[in-house]
C-alpha cells in the first residue's frame, strides 16, 4: 500500500495550475514510496476535467457523483471522499493547498482518523509506517520536519514547491464513481452567493508574473492604476498587502501573505510595499523580486533580487513605458 | 445559547523564535505568551453575539499545563463569562486536541464553536475543521463576517475564499473559524481585569474527558530559512529594465 490518491475538489476544466502541481506532488510521493497514483475528481466539472486529467500519466482517473451532492461543501466533500475510500487503499491522501481544501482535508483525517500535515513544501522521507515532510512555520521564519507516524496520512501541499504535471500524449482510464443512495453526509452549509471581482488579470495562483500594490500607493486613485497598468503591460497578475486590501482600495481575493494566498512566481514586483513578516510569508519564495520603495530600510529590500529606492510615483510609469517600447 | 471558544497558547506575535544547537527543538526561555491573534478575533466575535442577545453564555477552553491560564484569563478579562482548560502535560497532535475539544464541546452541550481559522505558531489550521468533522458539524472557515438568526438555528456567514467572498447558511449547531477582517479586538479594561479574577476557571483532566489516543503527528527538527543570496540594487529606471532584460523576464 504505497499509492497516493489526489484528491481534486471541486474540479474546474480546465484544471488549476494548483491541481497540476498536487500530480507533481503524487509523483515525487511514488518515486520515494514505489506506488502509483490516482486523481479522485469531484463536482459537477468533474466530467469535463477528466479528459485533461487521465493525460496526467496517471494510473487513473476516478469522478465522485452523487445524484445533487453539493460536492463544493467541505461536509460533503469530505464525506464523499471518505467513503470512496472505504473500498481503496492509498498511503497518502494529498490535495493543492486552496480555502477549499484548509476546510475539507482537516475534516477528512478526522473522519478516517488519520494524521495530516499542511501545506507542505517538500517530502523527506515516505515509508510504510512513517512519513516525513517539510513545513514552514512561525509566519514562514522557520522550516520544519514533521513526521506522521501509522500507515497512512492526508497532507494539503503548497502548489508553487511542486512542479505543474504536463500532459502526455496517453490517456488513463477513467472510472466514473457513483455514491449510494444511503451516502449521508449530515447536516451542511447552504450556498448564497460569490461576491467576485471581474477582472481580465491572470489568477494570483495561476500567474507567472505578478506586481504587487503596497500601502504607499496611497489608494485608487493615485499609485494602484500605475501598478495595474504596470502589471497589464507585462501580463502579470495584480497583488497587493492586508493593508490595502482592509482600506477598501482592492478586493480580498488579490492579498498575498499568511491570510491571503502564497505565490512564488518567475518575477514578483513589490511597489511600495514595505514587507512585513506576514507578507515576505506570501511570496518570499518567488524566483525573482524587484523591489520598488523610497524607504530604503523598508525589510522588502532585504529579499529582493534587485532594488529600485525610489519614488513609486516617478518611476513607475517610466518603468511601463520603457517595457511597453520594449515590446514594440 | 452557548459560545465556546477555542483559544490556543502561542508565542507573543513579535517574538523571535530560536532553534535549539541541535535543531530538535524551539528555544523559548524568555518569550512571552499571548492568546493566539485569530483565536483573539473569535473571543471578540463571540463576546459581539453575547452583546446582542440577552440568553448567550461565553465559554473560553483550551487544551494544555497550567502555564496557558493566562491566556484564558485575558479571554476572562476580555469579557468571557467562564473559562475551561483541559489539563494535560503532553504535547498533542491536532487530532488529538480536536478530539479533546469535541468531547468538551459535547459536555458544555455548546451550540456553536468559535476559534481562529490558525494558530501562529504551527499554522497548520487542522483543529477546528477536525472538530466539526469528529462532531459532524458543518463548518464555515476564514469568516470575515457572521449574522446569527434571530432564533439562532443558523448563522448567515461571510467566507474569505480563492475566489473572493463566499456568503453561505449554516445550521447551527456549527464551527466557526475568524479570518482578520472579522472584528477588530477590543484590549481588555482594567474593571474587567479585576473582575476576570473571579471568574470560574474549570480544569478538566484530559483522561476525565476523552480518549484521544496516541499522538502520531510530531516535529522532529527545526531549522532557519536557508539563506538567500543578497540582492543587487539599481539606481534607474533603465537599469532596472536592464537587469530584467538579462534575466529574461521581458
Amino acid at each position: 500500500m504505497s499509492d497516493v490518491l489526489v484528491v481534486i475538489g471541486p474540479a474546474t476544466s480546465p484544471l488549476r495550475k494548483g491541481d497540476l502541481a498536487a500530480a507533481g506532488f503524487a509523483e515525487a510521493a511514488v518515486q520515494a514510496s514505489g506506488g502509483a497514483f490516482d486523481l479522485l475528481l469531484t463536482g459537477p466539472e468533474a466530467p469535463a476535467a477528466a479528459a485533461d486529467a487521465a493525460k496526467l500519466g496517471v494510473r487513473r482517473v476516478y469522478t465522485l457523483s452523487g445524484g445533487e451532492l453539493a460536492f463544493s461543501t467541505p461536509e460533503v466533500c469530505a464525506a464523499a471522499v471518505a467513503a470512496f475510500l472505504d473500498g481503496h487503499e492509498y498511503r497518502l491522501v494529498a490535495a493543492a493547498t486552496s480555502s477549499a481544501s484548509k476546510e475539507y482535508m482537516p475534516r477528512l483525517a478526522a473522519l478516517l482518523d488519520v494524521p495530516m500535515a499542511s501545506d507542505v513544501l517538500a517530502i523527506e522521507s515516505l515509508g510504510s509506517d512513517a512519513a516525513v515532510f517539510t513545513r514552514a512555520v512561525f509566519v514562514g521564519n522557520l522550516l520544519a520536519s514533521v513526521e506522521l507516524g501509522g500507515p497512512r496520512a492526508v497532507v494539503t501541499c503548497r502548489a508553487s514547491e511542486f512542479p505543474a504535471r504536463e500532459p502526455t500524449a496517453e490517456a488513463s482510464p477513467v472510472e466514473a464513481v457513483t455514491l449510494d443512495d444511503g451516502f449521508s453526509p449530515g447536516p451542511t452549509r447552504v450556498f448564497e452567493a460569490l461576491h467576485q471581482a471581474k477582472s481580465e488579470r491572470p489568477d494570483l495562483k495561476e500567474a507567472d508574473k505578478i506586481v504587487s500594490a503596497g500601502r504607499g500607493t496611497r489608494g485608487p486613485d493615485e499609485g494602484i492604476p500605475l501598478c495595474a497598468e504596470l502589471a497589464d503591460v507585462l501580463g502579470a497578475a495584480l497583488g497587493s498587502t492586508r493593508a490595502v486590501v482592509d482600506a477598501g482600495w482592492l478586493p480580498n481575493d488579490l492579498q498575498v501573505g499568511q491570510t491571503g494566498k502564497i505565490v512564488a512566481p518567475d518575477l514578483y514586483v513589490a511597489i511600495g510595499l514595505s514587507g512585513s513578516i506576514q507578507h515576505l510569508a506570501g511570496m518570499r519564495n518567488s524566483k525573482t523580486i524587484v523591489a520598488i520603495n523610497k524607504d530604503p530600510e523598508a525589510p522588502i529590500f532585504e529579499v529582493a533580487d534587485i532594488g529600485l529606492v525610489a519614488d513609486l510615483f516617478d518611476v513607475v510609469p517610466a518603468l511601463t513605458e520603457a517595457i511597453r517600447a520594449r515590446k514594440s | 445559547m452557548k459560545v465556546l471558544v477555542t483559544i490556543k497558547r502561542t508565542p507573543q506575535r513579535d517574538a523571535r523564535i530560536r532553534v535549539s544547537a541541535d535543531g530538535a527543538a524551539l528555544e523559548l526561555d524568555g518569550v512571552k505568551f499571548e492568546v493566539n491573534p485569530f483565536d483573539e478575533l473569535a473571543v471578540e466575535e463571540a463576546l459581539r453575539i453575547g452583546e446582542a442577545r440577552d440568553d448567550v453564555e461565553v465559554v473560553v477552553a483550551t487544551v494544555g499545563a497550567e502555564s496557558c491560564h493566562q491566556q484564558l484569563i485575558s479571554a476572562l478579562a476580555m469579557g468571557a463569562d467562564r473559562a475551561v482548560r483541559v489539563d494535560t502535560d503532553e504535547d498533542l497532535d491536532s487530532l488529538q486536541v480536536a478530539r479533546a475539544l469535541a468531547a468538551l464541546v459535547k459536555r458544555e452541550n455548546a451550540d456553536l464553536v468559535l476559534a481562529g481559522k490558525l494558530a501562529v505558531d504551527d499554522e497548520s489550521g487542522q483543529v477546528p475543521s477536525m472538530v466539526a468533522g469528529l462532531l459532524g458539524w458543518p463548518q464555515a472557515n476564514q469568516a470575515s463576517k457572521i449574522e446569527l438568526a434571530a432564533d439562532v438555528t443558523s448563522a448567515r456567514v461571510t467566507c474569505e475564499v480563492d475566489a473572493g467572498l463566499e456568503e453561505i447558511t449554516i445550521p447551527l449547531p456549527a464551527v466557526i473559524t475568524a479570518d482578520l477582517r472579522l472584528n477588530e479586538p477590543r484590549y481588555a479594561s482594567l474593571p474587567g481585569i479585576m473582575k476576570a479574577k473571579k471568574k470560574p476557571l474549570d480544569v478538566v483532566p484530559l483522561a476525565d474527558l476523552a480518549d484521544v489516543g496516541a499522538r502520531r503527528e510530531r516535529v522532529t527538527s527545526y531549522r532557519s530559512l536557508p539563506p538567500k543570496a543578497a540582492g543587487v540594487k539599481v539606481e534607474s529606471v533603465d537599469a532596472l529594465v536592464e537587469a530584467l532584460s538579462e534575466r529574461k523576464l521581458i
